[in-house]
């Protein structure tokens, strides 16, 4: 699904991502590790293809196509969408509106949405405007419900949102990625087995995501350098007994 | 050095000075009709693009000016009076206590030429505890090359009632230049309602002076919205309003886009006098080439009293805008607040709103048209429509 190669990615003149490797095959989802400042959200940014964020060698694949030089609404119509940690308020915009437009020329049911992200009650209220950590984080996921994506980018999605919105959280991403017991609960068997899981990849410095959700890898970003890949739980028991900087001596 | 500062200060200057040489201030008169529909059409659509529409549905009221004489004035309801300035005071003898009240004929030279050649104007009043239901229009209009056109318009909303004006003021498709002088004063009686909504779209070479004055008594209430999205040559107006009782509202809204060429210093003054008073003032300014002063004035004199003072500002391109926000507290006890930017469309929003599938030119129209929509009360459907035909107008100066 996401392939990235050898990709190395300058901001403002200084090299923050260096020689990157990254494979997301369809389906899984992987957890990005790393302390703040390692260039995780450089990554989620050069991803999503946004201005100031320069690729200066290397390449990203998605869906077998080369997207490293592609405008970012056409990376978006192609199947990726990302769910950031601060984003813009825009005056005058209603969420409902927006929910609208993400969902393009798919027909969609906005207070349907709305339900399952628990955000009726903002859908006319202006964009991102005052709201609340968990609220942004909701709005973030309601867009991404109705944009439906076939890889998810989320930067650090339980950042600022209290314990009982994490389950709640949680239970969205499921929903986004066709995932979780939850999600088989509600479909037949059969139907579930067929319906293929999106594909995610999850930006976390705390890894508190991961009672919620299902990892299938993780990595850990230190330094603009990518240090270590296997499962997502062992980094995160790694990370806690012995930290960051002792983990990207192990794989040194 | 020295000269580029005298430059940079031309944009802030208070614009009192005298107007243009050259205009007449004589037109020939138009004979008054009765009936709407014997109008050129062609007139009739430049109205329509100002929210007047001649047909009269959903009005409850219609006064229509061109240049010197009153052209139309009727109403369909029992519980409000419309009709040009110089007939209502041969009505009433008491309005001549309402003029010159609010605005002083010595305040500059241009309500002075009100005074001394005037042009009529209208006189629209709500009936004591009577809600109007639906809105009365008036037009103002220009059609002869050169006039200068001074009206003075009085409107009392009495005790305990409502009514929603909405002024359209055009030109002729045709005009290059004249002078619009307009002298307003507004009374809205105790726990009364007065909605006012006033759409210009003047040529471009017009030069254009309200002068307002409104007087709110306990109670009562005042919502102002102004649009002005078409070129004008240069518009200057500050109105002013008295909260002169106990929990009087003032709201003023304003749209205002300028063109290359177009100078707009807008704003408004609230004067907060009693305890409960409480005032808002937003406006949404768009430069696309043009110079917009965008000011706010609110002068906190009670205890208890309450205002927030709102200004953004876009350049898309290139232009001069510029936000004054002031507010005097005179009192202890008072609540006032403001908030102003200025500065070009946000690239983390259009690059947000591309993330979600929209390519650049709909992403930079999506966040203009949210940008403008301030929530007005009571706009004309029509107004949404225009608004956003000038949004996609003024695309290609975006981007």
């Amino acid at each position: 699904m996401l392939k990235i190669e050898d990709l190395v990615v300058e901001v403002e003149g200084h090299t923050i991502l260096n020689r990157i490797n990254l494979e997301i095959p369809e389906g899984e989802t992987h957890i990005l590790f790393g302390p703040n400042g390692s260039g995780k959200s450089t990554l989620m940014m050069t991803i999503m293809g946004f201005s100031g964020y320069r690729v200066t060698s290397g390449h990203i694949w998605f869906k077998g196509e080369d997207i490293t030089r592609m405008p970012i609404h056409e990376r978006a119509r192609l199947g990726i969408g990302v769910a950031f940690q601060r984003p813009p308020a825009i005056n005058g915009l209603k969420t409902r509106d927006v929910v609208s437009l993400c969902a393009g020329q798919k027909s969609t049911n906005v207070e349907e949405l709305a339900q399952k992200a628990n955000f009726v009650d903002f859908l006319d209220r202006d964009l991102n405007l005052n709201f609340s950590g968990g609220e942004m984080k909701r709005s973030e996921m309601l867009q991404l419900l109705a944009q439906s994506p076939d890889l998810v980018l989320l930067d650090e999605p339980e950042s600022g949102v209290d314990l009982e919105n994490v389950v709640l959280l949680g239970e969205i991403i499921n929903e986004l990625l066709g995932r979780g017991v939850r999600q088989r609960e509600k479909e037949s068997a059969i139907a579930h087995r067929s319906k293929k899981s999106k594909s995610a990849l999850v930006i976390t410095h705390t890894g508190h995501i991961l009672n919620y959700i299902t990892a299938d890898k993780g990595h850990v970003l230190y330094n603009g350098v990518l240090c270590c890949a296997r499962n997502a739980r062992e980094i995160l028991q790694w990370i806690r007994e012995y930290g960051y900087e002792e983990c990207f001596r192990c794989a040194s | 050095m020295r000269e580029l500062d005298v430059k940079n200060k031309a944009a802030t200057r208070q614009d009192n000075n005298s107007p243009k040489p050259g205009y007449k201030d004589q037109a020939d008169p138009h004979a008054y009709l009765e009936q709407l529909d014997r109008v050129d059409p062609e007139e009739a659509r430049q109205w329509l693009n100002v929210g007047v529409d001649i047909t009269g549905q959903n009005r409850s009221g219609t006064f229509i000016q061109k240049d010197c004489s009153v052209l139309h004035s009727g109403c369909g309801s029992g519980d409000v009076e419309i009709m040009g300035i110089s007939q209502a005071l041969q009505t009433h003898d008491w309005l001549k206590d309402y003029m010159w009240r609010l605005v002083s004929p010595e305040k500059d030279e241009y309500t002075r030429m009100t005074r001394d050649i005037p042009h009529e104007g209208y006189f629209i009043r709500s009936l004591p505890g009577a809600q109007v239901a639906e809105p009365v229009q008036s037009c103002l209009y220009i059609s002869e090359e050169g006039l200068s056109q001074h009206v003075h318009n009085v409107v009392i909303a009495e005790e305990n009632s409502s009514i929603h004006i909405i002024t359209g003021c055009a030109t002729a498709e045709h005009l290059r230049s004249g002078l619009h002088v307009g002298v307003s004063e507004f009374y809205v009686k105790k726990n009364a309602t007065l909605h006012f909504t006033m759409i210009h779209r003047w040529g471009e070479q017009i030069e254009v002076r309200p002068r307002t004055g409104i007087h709110v008594e306990e109670g009562g209430t005042v919502v102002s919205n102004y649009v002005s999205l078409r070129p004008v040559g240069s518009l200057q107006m500050n109105p002013v309003t008295y909260l002169a009782g106990k929990d009087a509202v003032a709201r003023f809204n304003s749209i205002l886009v300028a063109p290359p060429g177009c100078e707009l210093d807008t704003g408004s003054t609230v004067i907060l006098e009693h305890p409960g008073a409480r005032a808002e003032i937003i406006s949404r300014a768009i430069t696309t080439g043009g110079t917009i002063i965008a000011r706010g004035e609110m002068d906190a004199r009670a205890e208890g009293v309450k205002g927030h003072l709102e200004c953004k500002g876009l350049i898309l391109k290139e232009g001069i805008m510029h936000a004054i926000p002031e507010l005097v507290g005179r009192v202890p006890g008072v609540d006032m607040s403001h908030e102003a930017a200025v500065g070009k469309i946000d690239q983390r929003e259009i690059e947000y709103l591309m993330a979600r599938g929209l390519d650049e030119e709909t992403a930079v129209s999506t966040i203009v048209r949210g940008f403008l929509n301030v929530d007005i009360e009571g706009l004309p459907p029509g107004l949404a429509e225009e608004i956003d035909q000038v949004v996609s107008e003024t695309q290609h100066d975006a981007l």
